[in-house]
Parts: C-alpha cells; structure tokens; sequence
C-alpha cells in the first residue's frame, strides 16, 4: 500500500478513536474495553488470508495458530462484552 | 495477491460498522445495540474473507475458526463478572498472539518488502509477542494460578537489556532482509520472554491498567500488520483500539495517581505511616446502622472490591431497594479504580440489577456527599481515604478521592483493622462522624436488611 497514504488512515483512526472514547462515561469503561478488545479480534482476517497463501507445513502451523488465536479473540470477546451489556439497565427496564 | 473489489468493500463496510459499534458503546442505552454491530461487522469481514478466490488451505481454516471460535464462546459463556478483567486479558493476548505469528509467517516467507513494511512487520511482532505471553501472565495472576510477584534482582535492569535485544535483534531483520531463520527466531523468542518479565513482577491491584495498555498495545501491533498485509480494514480497527487503549490506560494510571512509568517499574512500597493519626475507631451495631440509614434522607453508598468478593451485591442492592420503599434518596458512588477493571464495579452492581441511573462517578457525586445523612462504605478503603487530600507526606496524597468523610455519619463495613492496598492507615475511620461495623459484607447488609425489614 502507498506509505503515504497508509500515514493518513494510521492518523485519522488514532483520532477517531480518541474523540470516540474521550466521550464514554466512565461507567462503560470495562465493557468498552472489552468491546474494543473484541475489534481488535479483526485480526483473524489477517490469519485467514496467511494461513490462505501458506505452503510450506511450517506456515501452515503457524497460519492455523494465528487463525484459532484470532477467531478466540473475536468470539470471545463479543460474547463477553454483549454479556456485560445485556445487564445495564435503567430502573424502568 | 490481487483482491477483487466486492471483497474490498466488504471489508470497508466491516471497518465502518466497527466505527459506528463503538459510537454506540459510548451511552448505556445505546451501547448493546453498538456490540451487535460491530460483531455484523466482523461476520461480514471473516465471510468475505473466505471468498478470495485463490485462497488455500481452506479446510484448516474453518476448522481452526471453529475451534478457536467455539472455545472462546463458551469460555466466555461461562465466565463469571467478577473473573471478567482476565477473561478480556486472555482474549487480548490472543491477538496479540495472532498478530505476531502473522509477522512470523511474513518473515517466514521472506517475500521483497519495501523497508517500511518490515519495520512496521518488525514493530507489530514485538509488540504483539509481548502482549501476548504478558496478558497471560496477567490472566494467570488474576485467576490466582500465579500468587505472588515475581521480582528479579535489579528487574529495571533486566526489563531494558531484554528489551535492547529485542530491539537489536529487530533491527538486524530489517536491515539483513530477508533474515535467516535462526535470526527469526531468536527475536520472537526473545520479545515473548520480554513479556512474561516485564509482568511478572506487577501487583494486582495494578493489573487493570497492564490490562488495558496491553490492550492497546494489541491494538497497535494489529494496525501495523494491517498495513504489512495491506489491509486498511485492519489498520482502522488496530489503530483506533491502540488510540483508545491508550487514553483509557491514561485515566486509569491518572486516577491511581501514578504515572504508567511508575507502574511499570517500581513495585508500590508504603513509604512510611504519613502523619500519625489521633483518635480511635468506634464501633457500631448493625440495628443503630439499619435505624441511621432508615431515617435518612439520603445516604450515598460507596463500594468496593471487596463488596464484590464477598459477593454482597446483591444484598446491598436488595437493601437499597428497601430504603428506597422507605422514602431514602440511595445513590452509589464509584471510584476509577474500584474493581479489577476500570468500570469493573459498575458491570458488578449492574449485574446484581443496579440501574445504571443510580451510580456516579467520582466528578459527579463528590459535590453530593455534604448534603448526605449517611455515607456507607463497603469494602473500600484508601479511595475513601482523606490524606490523599490533606496529608503530604502520605504515599497516596494527591490521588482523586471520594469525599465520603464529609457526609453526615459514614459507616464502615469491614472485615477487620487492616489498611487498605496501599498500606496507609485511614484517617477516615478515626473521625469523629465515623462508625465501624467489622464483619463480612454479605452478612452484615444481611443483618441490615433484617433490621430494616423489622423497623417496616
């Protein structure tokens, strides 16, 4: 990818997801950092496309464990946050 | 390899809903709701990743989808609140995990790469490998597999040589691309060690900000194999995690008014007792603290961890409810670090049904707590401690706390005499509007609830 331009997302995403955080209250601190730890989990696409082009067994290894690992990160996370979630509630609810 | 444009845009879409999730997270009401779609936002990612065409190997992947996935789900089920900061640590090192090994394949395949690529292939190893084995260490310490801080002799030391090497060894990658495996090697091996040390010797209670920077550090180490793999998708999501991650270790390392250094690399000592401190603890009974809150107009309840490993939640909430009945004004303040986790008390009160509209934070409530009749602190201690407003010489002065002591009356349940983590005995519990109720929280807001019910 253009250096150049890969320097401008890294910039604008640091950004955005400073503004987006500065605002949370604090009471979702630890769903929010495990609902970004769930995001985070995105990496199981980088895995798949490394176990997806991998051709020596070697690879293959590594490739399966960076797949099972990203996909524990992503499942895992989402289960936990949506868990953590699902119990907040106004008095009415 | 070429990537056709509709795996491209599924891609993008993934990145926005991922955006548009966290927006959501940032209100209680709206914050389910914004999980939910960054979690479509992931499904789309990993499907259309599945239909690159070219791709191989793809029997493997689905099953190590289904077994990574599947293991994390119902771990995840099953985890108890109170277990939460080590099940998001472990999550965590597991993505970090993964980022590195896909810098190791990178390495392994010893593809031309431009020299940016390869630093920032370098860059997100490291810090990948380390957020790695470092969460584990971390779940293991939380779970209580690994009891004890593990200091080495002249640790500081150890921590910056471990780290040069790593570096070092880095660099040589970079610069002798493409580098031999035993070079490969050496270098992953060496930054995994680095984690396991630099962890090894926190302590607990510091454990929710270690959590959280490795939480970011993931992040990062994500975003820069994004860009190695050419993958905006990724970059995104990495790099607003590691912006998020980082503000949020911020406020925490702020509100335990230490800064991220000193965490790191300096055990917390009790230097010294602070000024000595006149009067005597006095006792009370739980019928007089049942009779004090009961004929309050308000009272403010503060708790702390250890409210929630007494598991007394739920009695304190059922106890609320009964004050409330009566016509008492209840509210729960929280400190930044109360729990294991920054938030982590909140998601405990939540979850013994605590509306979210009841709990403050320290900037909301400490205003409140003058025109309280009863402050009830609840397996807190040096968050409620006002040296850290007014004693110089105490290891916590200058650390936010909750201005429990200028309620009417403050009630203390506590197990015992002891002082809190930091070691400092608390001038609050010596005060003259300060009353002692020593037992077991679960228990005693029993009793409370008892009195309460009686008095009708």
């Amino acid at each position: 990818m253009d250096g150049l331009l890969a320097l401008y997302i890294f910039m604008l995403a640091a950004f955005t997801g400073y503004e987006i955080i500065a605002k949370v209250p604090v009471i979702l601190h630890t769903p929010l950092m495990s609902g970004s730890n769930f995001i985070h989990g995105v990496v199981v696409v980088g895995a798949m496309l490394m176990l997806g082009t991998a051709d020596t067994p070697v690879q293959q290894a590594i490739g399966f464990f960076a797949v099972a690992l990203g996909a524990a990160n992503a499942a895992g996370g989402y289960v936990v946050t949506e868990r953590m979630l699902a119990m907040f509630k106004k008095k009415e609810g | 390899m070429a990537i056709p444009v509709y795996i491209q845009g599924a891609w993008f879409l993934g990145a926005a809903l991922f955006i548009f999730g966290l927006k959501g997270m940032s209100s209680p009401a709206s914050a389910r709701k914004g999980i939910i779609i960054a979690g479509y936002g992931m499904l789309v990612a990993i499907a259309a990743t599945f239909l690159i065409p070219g791709l191989q190997n793809l029997g493997l992947m689905a099953l190590a989808l289904a077994i990574g996935g599947s293991a994390a789900w119902i771990s995840g089920q099953k985890v108890k609140m109170t277990d939460m900061p080590q099940m998001v640590a472990i999550y965590n090192g597991m993505g970090g995990g993964a980022a590195a090994a896909i810098a190791a394949i990178e390495f392994a395949k010893g593809d031309a790469h431009s020299l940016a690529t390869t630093v920032l292939a370098v860059i997100g190893a490291l810090i990948g490998a380390v957020s790695f084995t470092g969460s584990c260490v971390a779940w293991a310490k939380l779970q209580g597999v690994l009891k004890k801080a593990h200091r080495l002799p002249a640790q500081n030391a150890v921590n910056v040589v471990l780290a040069l090497i790593a570096i070092g060894l880095g660099g040589a990658m970079v610069f002798m691309a493409p580098a031999q495996p035993e070079l490969v090697l050496a270098f992953f091996a060496v930054s995994l060690i680095l984690g396991i040390i630099v962890t090894l010797p926190i302590g607990g209670a510091d454990m929710p900000v270690v959590i959280s920077l490795f939480n970011a550090f993931t992040g990062l180490a994500v975003g820069f194999e994004g860009y190695v793999l050419g993958n905006p998708a990724l970059i995104i999501a990495g790099i607003v995690v590691g912006a998020a991650g980082t503000l949020l270790t911020q406020l925490m390392a702020k509100a335990m008014n230490r800064p991220i250094s000193n965490i790191l690399f300096t055990p917390m000592v009790a230097s010294g007792p602070g000024e000595a401190i006149s009067g005597s603890m006095k006792e009370l009974s739980a019928l007089d603290a049942a009779a004090m809150m009961r004929y309050a107009s308000k009272v403010i309840i503060v708790p702390g961890y250890g409210m929630a490993v007494a598991h007394a939640q739920h009695k304190v909430w059922e106890m609320t409810s009964i004050l409330e009945e009566a016509g008492v004004e209840v509210k729960f303040a929280i400190h930044p670090v109360a729990g294991r986790m920054p938030g982590h008390m909140n998601v405990l009160l939540a979850e013994a049904g605590v509306p979210y509209d009841k709990i403050f934070d320290l900037e909301e409530i400490n205003g409140e707590f003058g025109q309280a009749d009863v402050a009830l602190i609840i397996g807190a201690n040096d968050v409620v401690n006002p040296s850290a407003r007014t004693d110089k010489t105490s290891p916590i002065y200058g650390m936010p706390i909750l201005d429990a002591d200028k309620a009417q009356n403050v009630i203390v349940i506590k197990r015992g005499k002891g002082t809190g983590y930091s070691g400092v005995e608390n001038a609050l519990f010596y005060t003259d509007n300060c009353r002692m109720l020593y037992g077991d929280a679960q228990p005693m807001a029993g009793e409370i609830i008892q009195h309460l019910k009686a008095m009708g």
